[in-house]
């Protein structure tokens, strides 16, 4: 399925995340915690996760962006529980590659399920980042990043 | 009693912009981002297009037919903007990249050469970020402090303020003119003479305002002004600095090269008399070309034509927006231009700016470069739509259908 219009971008299941954000909080005991920054469009997100041993038992986000951000934060978060580190880093490169458009989950072996949902928001150049900050969040957070900034 | 009421031809006038006939996702396109760039008039298309298929000499350099034509042509040019904003002398014309440059000349010039630790430069919350950085660049260098004037809730400056701030320690003033996020117009004559009591210099960015209205420098007594050739319907990359003789005379070049020279041996250089003192290496010949067509086409179509035909729009659109449940203007002043800024309850502006594309209406979403703007209203950005003489009453009715999708979508 390809995402070059509006009704494709917006579509239901990322209408829901946005209205009901999965895991929408904060976790105080998170083992792990950044925050992301886009200057371009002000959205602004932390991403906590609780890591045991090699496993994220827990990760929540928090902050304030458009429905796309919203959404694939929420998205990413069921996403990520449950799985180890290194699978957490699997799903980041392989959802960059999704929202660049080098890959294809039609013809190319992935992992990512239901965030599959992105593929082809790389016809909307300026979204790419709204997608991809909370993933880039995460990914600060388990390199001990404090902060991350799309620009 | 008989007025005249100036009138635009606006079936004509939108027939001079190319750019208006193009199509996004198969619907006409409604451009309403004015404030960002405004699109070219086919004549200034053709002033550059003719430089480069048929002049394309560098200026100041050869006796050659070309290159004599070239610096006639952007000479010329010059003179045209000198006329434009009513400056006394041509050389008190400096053609930069932009806005942004222009304020940095003088932050890097002025700023560097005569501001000093404890020395206090005044400007405004509503800034484009462009007039906020380098000062706080220079700030940091120099030791000086940023004294900063807020606004009140329409997104007026609190005079009061501006008074409380403004004292001996004030050593420049710079201010913009018309805000790109608000509309708001300040009071830029009563700032200049306010600041005139302690003789001190104003700065005026007019990135805005050079579109709007006519400017004449030697009636506002400002020391120097800043604008943009593209957000008036010229060329990008060229801009204007126009500032007093005597500041500029005393002022040192910020970039040496050739052009910025009356000598050059390895034991001493002499620098060339203004403006060229300031414009190093090969200036953009075709933008300058490019932004004096842009100059005769504002004037063949008049300000007082313009001004009216933009309030006009500006109260309609003010109207059909604020009709829309839900929607918040941001920006409410009295005196205020052709921009409708605006957030929408629960719904994230690039959200909106994405799906009005599809119906193939061009707005800006973000922070618009001022982000303690939108700190001061609380919203992480707004969505803005900003209108000039070719926009129509149907293309705000276009707006708000789009709108009303948004809505749709999310509701």
């Amino acid at each position: 399925m390809s995402m070059d219009s509006r009704a494709e971008l917006y579509q239901q299941v990322i209408l829901e995340h946005n209205k009901k954000p999965r895991n929408f909080h904060k976790i105080e005991l998170a083992t792990h915690d950044a925050e992301g920054y886009n200057p371009l469009c002000g959205d602004h997100l932390s991403v906590y996760l609780h890591v045991t041993g090699d496993i994220i038992e827990d990760v929540s986000f928090e902050g304030e962006g458009c429905a796309i951000s919203k959404a694939s934060a929420s998205m990413m978060t069921e996403a990520l529980k449950g799985k180890n580190v290194e699978e957490a880093k699997e799903l980041f490169r392989q959802f960059h590659q999704l929202v660049i458009g080098e890959l294809n989950p039609e013809k190319d072996a992935h992992i990512l399920g239901k965030l599959a949902i992105f593929s082809g928001i790389w016809h909307f150049p300026s979204r790419v980042k709204c997608a991809s900050l909370c993933w880039h969040t995460m990914n600060g957070a388990l390199e001990n990043k404090e902060s991350i900034t799309t620009e | 009693m008989i007025t005249t009421t100036p009138m635009l031809d606006i079936k004509k006038i939108r027939k001079d912009f190319p750019n208006l006939d193009v199509t996004v996702h198969g619907k006409p396109l409604v451009y309403l981002d004015n404030a960002a760039t405004t699109f070219k008039p086919q004549c200034v298309v053709d002033a550059v297009e003719q430089h480069y298929s048929q002049g394309a000499s560098n200026v100041h350099r050869g006796v050659h037919y070309l290159s004599e034509k070239a610096t006639e042509d952007f000479e010329g040019a010059r003179r045209k903007v000198q006329n434009f904003i009513h400056a006394k002398h041509p050389s008190e014309i400096i053609f930069t990249r932009g806005t942004t440059e222009s304020i940095n000349l003088v932050v890097q010039s002025y700023g560097r050469a005569f501001l000093k630790e404890g020395d206090e430069i005044i400007i405004t919350e509503m800034e484009h970020h462009s007039n906020i950085v380098p000062w706080q660049m220079l700030c940091e260098e120099k030791g000086c402090a940023l004294k900063v004037v807020p606004f009140n809730e329409d997104a007026e400056l609190i005079w009061e303020e501006f008074e409380k701030v403004l004292g001996p320690k004030t050593k420049f003033v710079s201010v913009v003119h018309i805000s790109n996020s608000l509309g708001t117009i300040n009071p830029i004559a009563k700032i200049i003479k306010a600041a005139r009591q302690y003789d001190v210099p104003v700065l005026v960015d007019a990135a805005q305002s050079i579109s709007h209205a006519p400017i004449d420098v030697q009636a506002l007594d400002c020391d120097f002004l800043a604008f943009s050739g593209h957000k008036l319907f010229g060329p990008t990359g060229i801009g204007v600095l126009y500032g007093k003789t005597d500041l500029l005379e005393k002022m040192p070049p910020v970039q040496g090269g050739g052009d910025m020279i009356a000598s050059v041996t390895f034991e001493k250089t002499t620098y060339n008399v203004l403006p060229y003192k300031f414009e190093a290496g090969t200036p953009h010949v075709a933008g300058v070309i490019g932004l004096g067509a842009a100059v005769d086409y504002v004037k063949s179509i008049g300000f007082d034509a313009i001004g009216e035909y933009k309030k006009d729009l500006l109260d309609y659109g003010t109207q059909v927006l604020q009709a829309v449940p839900g929607l918040r203007l941001i920006g409410t002043a009295k005196e205020k231009t052709s921009v409708l800024s605006f957030v929408l309850e629960g719904i994230h502006p690039h959200d909106i700016g994405t799906i009005v594309s599809d119906e193939g209406v061009a707005i800006r979403t973000g922070h618009h470069c001022t982000q303690p703007v939108m700190k001061h209203f609380k919203v992480p950005a707004t969505s803005r739509a900003s209108l000039t003489f070719y926009n129509t009453k149907e293309e705000l009715d276009a707006l708000v259908k789009a709108i009303e999708k948004v809505k749709d979508v999310f509701k």
